[in-house]
């Protein structure tokens, strides 16, 4: 369900040879960069060269698809409320600034390993371990945010099975409750994991 | 191989006695620990590595403390779960490995190479920039094992690795537990896989109730039950 979601691509494009500071840096660029455009003419360009972008980096179609799908329910109703309260012209820029900064956010995780960008995550909060912050900390926090894309998605995905097969219908609280306290025991059990392999050393 | 060694050590979850006075010496270079549901075994296993405290006695490994000298206990000892899903953490396999030593002290290529010997012992090379979610379990199970023998552990205890894998790929993790030179200790159902092994130690109701090498002891287990 989620195979292909904010998870490393392998390849070797340029963009997968760029060091992840820089194209971390560019892509903050890039969003300020498209946040400030409001015609529809331009973000078509800017939604061009995103797409090359992807193109460049040999990203397969349905890798990239799967990128904003997510996005396909809040789409729809963001594009009519901003319809509705300004007009189409503010949809679309509204909705093309989110579709294209998804889109720019996942080329680097694409194109990046997660070592790669702990690593300049670290390099860029050196300078606050003199007021104690541990940038390998905050580098394992990352990572463990990441990980927990698929884990959850499994666990979502497994509960949804068992409640079908038992013949029931959907319903928010027995999709929740069991939701809830399994991700609470794999964490504890993630966490124990951690010890285990030497996390806290 | 190491000396592990339970003084008289009792283990409760409130009212509930889980270990109930071990008392054990383990220095053999493959040993089983077998027992029902609830016997106490993976909290025993747990205790060598520190991840759980007696709540009287003490464990030690070669005279280290598990639970005071904790972190030194663990770069001995090696630990393996049940499911392996929630011992990986990073979204690729070598990734993964590579996770166990980023604390090391080792080079970046020191790692690298590390993790590339490490990938190829346990026949992970190609897959080293898979999505490790996305694995099967036998190759889930192995790169557990590899994560954590990338550190070089002397020890390694593993908590029924097996049972949540199918025929094929249970075999598969038992020929590699096998054939490792490291001190391993494995909690299982699966009697097979112990059948080769140096010792079985017995759990029931928090008690060792057999000791001994295979032939002696998986009857005795057995016997429990008939």
């Amino acid at each position: 369900m989620t195979g292909n979601i904010g998870l490393y691509h392998p390849g070797s494009s340029l963009l997968h040879r760029l060091p992840a500071g820089v194209k971390l840096l560019a892509m903050l660029a890039g969003v300020i960069g498209v946040v400030l455009l409001r015609q529809w003419w331009q973000l078509a360009i800017a939604a061009a060269v995103v797409a090359a972008l992807y193109a460049a980096a040999r990203i397969p179609p349905r890798v990239a698809w799967d990128q904003v799908r997510p996005l396909r329910y809040l789409i729809p109703v963001v594009a009519a409320l901003q319809w509705w309260l300004s007009g189409w012209q503010a949809a679309v820029a509204v909705c093309g600034t989110v579709l294209i900064g998804v889109a720019l956010a996942a080329l680097v995780t694409l194109t990046t390993r997660v070592t790669s960008m702990l690593d300049a995550v670290a390099v860029l909060l050196r300078p606050l371990r003199r007021f104690g912050v541990d940038p390998d900390r905050i580098g394992l926090l990352l990572a463990l945010t990441i990980r927990c894309i698929p884990l959850l998605a499994g666990i979502v995905a497994a509960v949804s099975e068992a409640r079908r097969a038992r013949g029931l219908g959907f319903s928010l609280v027995a999709l929740a409750a069991p939701v809830v306290i399994r991700s609470l025991r794999s964490a504890d059990a993630l966490g124990e994991a951690l010890v285990a392999r030497g996390a806290d050393d | 191989m190491s000396e592990i060694r339970f003084r008289d050590v009792h283990h409760r979850y409130g009212e509930r006695v889980v270990l109930d006075g071990i008392d054990l010496v383990l220095t053999e270079h493959r040993i089983g620990i077998v027992g029902a549901n609830g016997s106490g075994k993976s909290t025993l296993a747990r205790m060598i590595n520190g991840l759980v405290s007696p709540t009287s006695g003490s464990v030690t490994v070669d005279g280290l403390d598990a639970g005071r000298d904790g972190r030194e206990v663990r770069r001995r000892v090696g630990f393996v779960f049940t499911d392996p899903d929630n011992q990986i953490v990073m979204p690729t396999v070598a990734e993964d490995v590579a996770f166990s030593l980023r604390r090391s002290g080792l080079t970046k290529p020191a790692i690298a190479a590390r993790v590339a010997e490490t990938l190829h012992r346990f026949h992970l090379a190609e897959l080293a920039d898979h999505p490790a979610h996305l694995l099967s379990g036998g190759q889930k199970q192995l790169l557990a094992l590899a994560a954590v023998l990338v550190r070089r552990p002397a020890v390694l205890v593993a908590d029924e690795p097996t049972t949540l894998l199918d025929l094929r790929n249970a075999r598969r993790v038992a020929d590699v537990l096998a054939g490792l030179d490291e001190q391993l200790i494995v909690v299982s159902h699966h009697l097979d896989l112990l059948a080769e092994f140096d010792r079985v130690v017995v759990l029931d109701a928090g008690r060792v109730v057999a000791d001994g090498p295979p032939a002696a002891a998986l009857p005795a287990y057995q016997g429990l039950y008939a």
